[in-house]
């Protein structure tokens, strides 16, 4: 192509830190697509090149010619690669040059959230029994009381009328019995027939054991359920022979059987193939372990915190843990150790055998080309079954993307990403969706509503006032001349195979994308978080659609993990592109064609804090021009607090 | 034929480092991988430890480098004080969590090391072995999963 567009971000003359930026578009503009002289959008790439280039190379100043383009992307490719295969991976050699961020209190009292749940200080981690009882949703959570990192676990505790506004309660349940001496682990709900509640956890013994215990509300007239008891002949399961002491945790919700029993499943390994031990009960007391597994899967190492329900395949309301039937298929979910990686699968579940098949078993559970429940940070996730409004809940531990002197020093580790409904997605019939609990929209505050047509190379901001707690819902169109064009010109490579994660993130340009938003940047873009589709055109002229999140630039600090995240999302004939994003502070909720494929990120700015905080709207697009149609909401606190005596009777705000 | 050690050893990116750490403690040759693990993080801890010892010293000696060596100290208290307490209670029980703080430890090392302007470090052997010593551990660890 000739024109000087195919040419950014590189070749552009525009010295990089010119001083033409977007802050010089006068503000009468700045609802309508603005398209600046082209030098300053290459001036804006050029920046975010140039500050790539810092980070990766320490200092040295990037050389104005074609080859930095690929050598940019290799190195993202390799850092994309490393970190892509587990969670923390760091070239410990040579990517940290450059000063540290000395971080401060004013930008880490920023990080925290305002409507995210977490606790007031210290480490926090698997969310645990979740249910909903006598008018209030229960949360509890792996806890340490006494630092910011993990140790010393309790079960935290929390209610709220409206899985939105929580309230503090006091500690569930502490280490203090010999089944449980050093850890009081993660755990599940299950309601018996009468409605009574009877809650199964993983105890690590003063030995270091893993044991399952049983402990049940002291009062169950109180509908807190401030105080439990744990029942005096524990521990109900010890690891059984074949298996180890330490792979033996995280049991399930139990269902009923035909038989009128009750059965759970805990994950566990034998060498390194992930297995789920099936158990049935009728008392919670004694239990009779299954010689057959529910399911296994090889090479996929210890399965952690398996979760196992049904999903209807016609309808998208959640359904009882115990529900069978020919309109249901049933989920398998793991979270793998090895990779720190929760992952799911679809298939048939057979009562009469306690056995359960893949639909699909090339994307059996665990393998890594397999479903996931979010392509980001999300882990040790539970799901429960909401009785009181016909739906199933997804809680996920987000952990945090920072080095433990930060949060030492903030004080806080981790928070839970908002509770989302969760069903399979009746249009594919291959896949779940997942939305952020209608609850939430109880926090929008004001509204504006934007339509903006945006040509290729362009960023254009978006004018919402604060913008760290943000609620977008965005739909996006390419133009249809400029999508015949592509497809219909033989000179426009079909575009290599493509991954959010080893693509090099969003300033490498494609015909068809990529295109989206640009959140917690500051005002010259030295630092921003894009959550964006990139479209590609395959062989077969099919249109493949990612969505993706990248964090590469998202802090100028270096002792912070910064990566690409995302996957494909199904886009079916006649749909537009839609992605709602959820800006949190340090935490970026990114839902892609209505939650079919979901990206969650923890970023840590060190100048986009504040009310120096901005949203962009961009298409980095060679070719196409985007129409996109947006709403965003300022979003409330949600002024977690701990309960008092003024929250009773406090009524529910949906 | 190899005894633990040395199978273990050979599982890591560095298996003369690896040898040397372990052999060099008399509890290795009885120990099972949480042991020899153990022994790994209070090798962390004891370079760490002697590496405040050096970062205390060049206050006096280069007194020019005050804001990079805060900002090691900082660092480094970190890993003596909170990675290592991390990976040891995690070790047995949940070691994932040891697998985090190890790795935690490299990268308070290396953002330490990067904060002094090029050659001007005095600790630049300390971090590199730290470094090293922090993928070993990691290899070993991550053996528990």
């Amino acid at each position: 192509m000739a024109s000087s567009e195919s040419l950014l971000p590189v070749s552009s003359q525009q010295d990089p830190l010119s001083d033409s930026r977007c802050d010089s578009i006068p503000e009468s503009r700045r609802r309508r697509p603005i398209k600046v002289h082209l030098a300053i959008y290459s001036g804006f790439l050029l920046i975010a090149l140039y500050v790539t280039l810092i980070i990766t190379h320490g200092g040295s100043a990037p050389k104005n010619d074609v080859n930095d383009d690929t050598t940019v992307e290799s190195r993202a490719r390799l850092a994309g690669v490393s970190e892509k295969s587990n969670d923390h991976i760091w070239n410990l050699s040579n990517d940290l040059k450059g000063e540290a961020f000395a971080w401060n209190n004013t930008v880490l009292s920023w990080q925290r959230t305002a409507f995210h749940f977490q606790p007031e200080k210290n480490w926090m981690n698997d969310p645990n029994g979740p249910l909903f009882y006598k008018g209030w949703y229960h949360f509890f959570y792996q806890y340490n009381p006494n630092a910011a990192v993990w140790g010393d676990i309790v079960w935290g505790h929390a209610v709220s009328k409206d899985l939105i506004h929580w309230l503090y309660l006091p500690f569930a349940m502490v280490p203090d019995q010999w089944y449980d001496a050093n850890g009081v682990w993660t755990g599940s709900a299950t309601f018996l027939d009468d409605g009574s509640i009877v809650m199964l956890y993983t105890g690590s013994t003063d030995k270091f054991v893993q044991v399952q215990n049983l402990a049940y509300p002291e009062d169950p007239k109180d509908p807190l359920l401030l105080k439990w008891t744990k029942f005096s002949g524990n521990p109900v399961l010890v690891p059984p022979p074949g298996i180890g002491a330490k792979d033996f945790r995280d049991p399930t919700t139990a269902w009923k059987t035909s038989d009128g029993k009750w059965r759970i499943t805990i994950g566990s390994k034998i060498n390194r193939t992930g297995i789920s031990l099936i158990y049935d009960t009728t008392d919670f007391k004694t239990y009779e372990k299954h010689e057959t597994l529910l399911h296994q899967v090889p090479n996929t190492g210890m399965w952690e915190c398996v979760d196992f329900y049904p999903v209807s395949k016609t309808k998208d309301k959640g359904l009882d843990t115990s529900v069978n039937g020919l309109d249901v298929k049933h989920i398998i979910k793991a979270s793998m150790d090895d990779t720190r990686i929760d992952h799911y699968a679809i298939g048939t579940y057979y009562d009469s055998n306690a056995t359960w098949v893949p639909d699909n078993p090339s994307i059996d559970v665990g393998i890594s080309t397999g479903l996931r429940y979010d392509y980001g940070k999300f882990y040790a996730s539970k799901t429960f079954y909401d009785q009181h409004k016909g739906r199933r809940i997804l809680w996920g531990w987000i952990g945090e993307s920072d080095s433990e002197a930060a949060d030492v020093q903030k004080g806080w580790s981790s928070v839970q990403g908002i509770p989302r409904t969760v069903a399979l997605d009746t249009k594919t019939g291959k896949n779940l969706v997942q939305w952020p609990v209608k609850e939430i929209e109880s926090l929008r505050l004001g509204r504006k509503k934007f339509h903006m047509k945006v040509e290729p190379g362009t960023v254009v901001p978006v004018d919402v006032g604060p913008a760290a707690q943000l609620d977008i819902e965005a739909e996006f169109k390419i133009k249809k001349d400029d999508l015949e064009v592509v497809f219909g010109d033989d000179s426009v490579e079909d575009d290599k195979e493509f991954s959010c994660e080893t693509s090099g993130g969003a300033t490498v340009r494609g015909a068809l994308g990529p295109f989206g938003f640009s959140v917690l940047a500051d005002q010259s873009l030295s630092e921003q978080t894009q959550v964006y589709f990139y479209v590609t055109k395959g062989k077969d002229s099919k249109l493949k659609t990612f969505f993706c999140t990248d964090t590469s630039r998202s802090t100028m600090a270096n002792d912070v993990v910064k990566p690409v995240y995302g996957s494909f999302v199904p886009v079916l004939k006649g749909e537009k592109l839609t992605m709602r994003i959820l800006v949190d502070h340090s935490i970026i909720e990114g839902f892609g064609q209505g939650g079919r494929t979901c990206i969650t990120s923890r970023v840590y700015p060190t100048k986009a804090i504040y009310g120096a905080t901005r949203l962009f709207l961009f298409n980095n697009a060679i070719d196409a021009t985007i129409t996109a149609s947006f709403k965003v909401w300022q979003m409330n606190s949600a002024f977690i607090h701990p309960f008092s005596a003024n929250d009773l009777g406090v009524p529910s705000s949906t | 034929m190899g005894d633990i050690v040395d199978k273990t050893c050979k599982q890591t990116p560095d298996y003369s480092l690896c040898l040397s750490l372990l052999r060099s403690d008399p509890r290795s040759s009885s120990a099972d991988t949480v042991g020899l693990g153990l022994i790994l993080v209070d090798k962390i801890k004891a370079l760490g430890t002697e590496t405040l010892g050096q970062i205390n010293m060049a206050y006096k000696t280069k007194p020019m480098l005050k804001k990079p060596l805060d900002e090691c100290n900082l660092r480094y208290k970190t890993i003596v004080d909170v990675d290592v307490h991390t990976a040891i209670i995690a070790i047995r029980g949940n070691p994932k969590f040891a697998e985090g703080a190890i790795v935690d430890a490299g990268v308070e090392a290396s953002v330490c090391e990067g904060g002094f302007p090029k050659g001007q470090s005095p600790i630049t052997g300390l971090t590199q072995k730290m470094n090293k010593i922090c993928d070993v551990t990691r290899a070993i660890v991550r053996m528990l999963l």
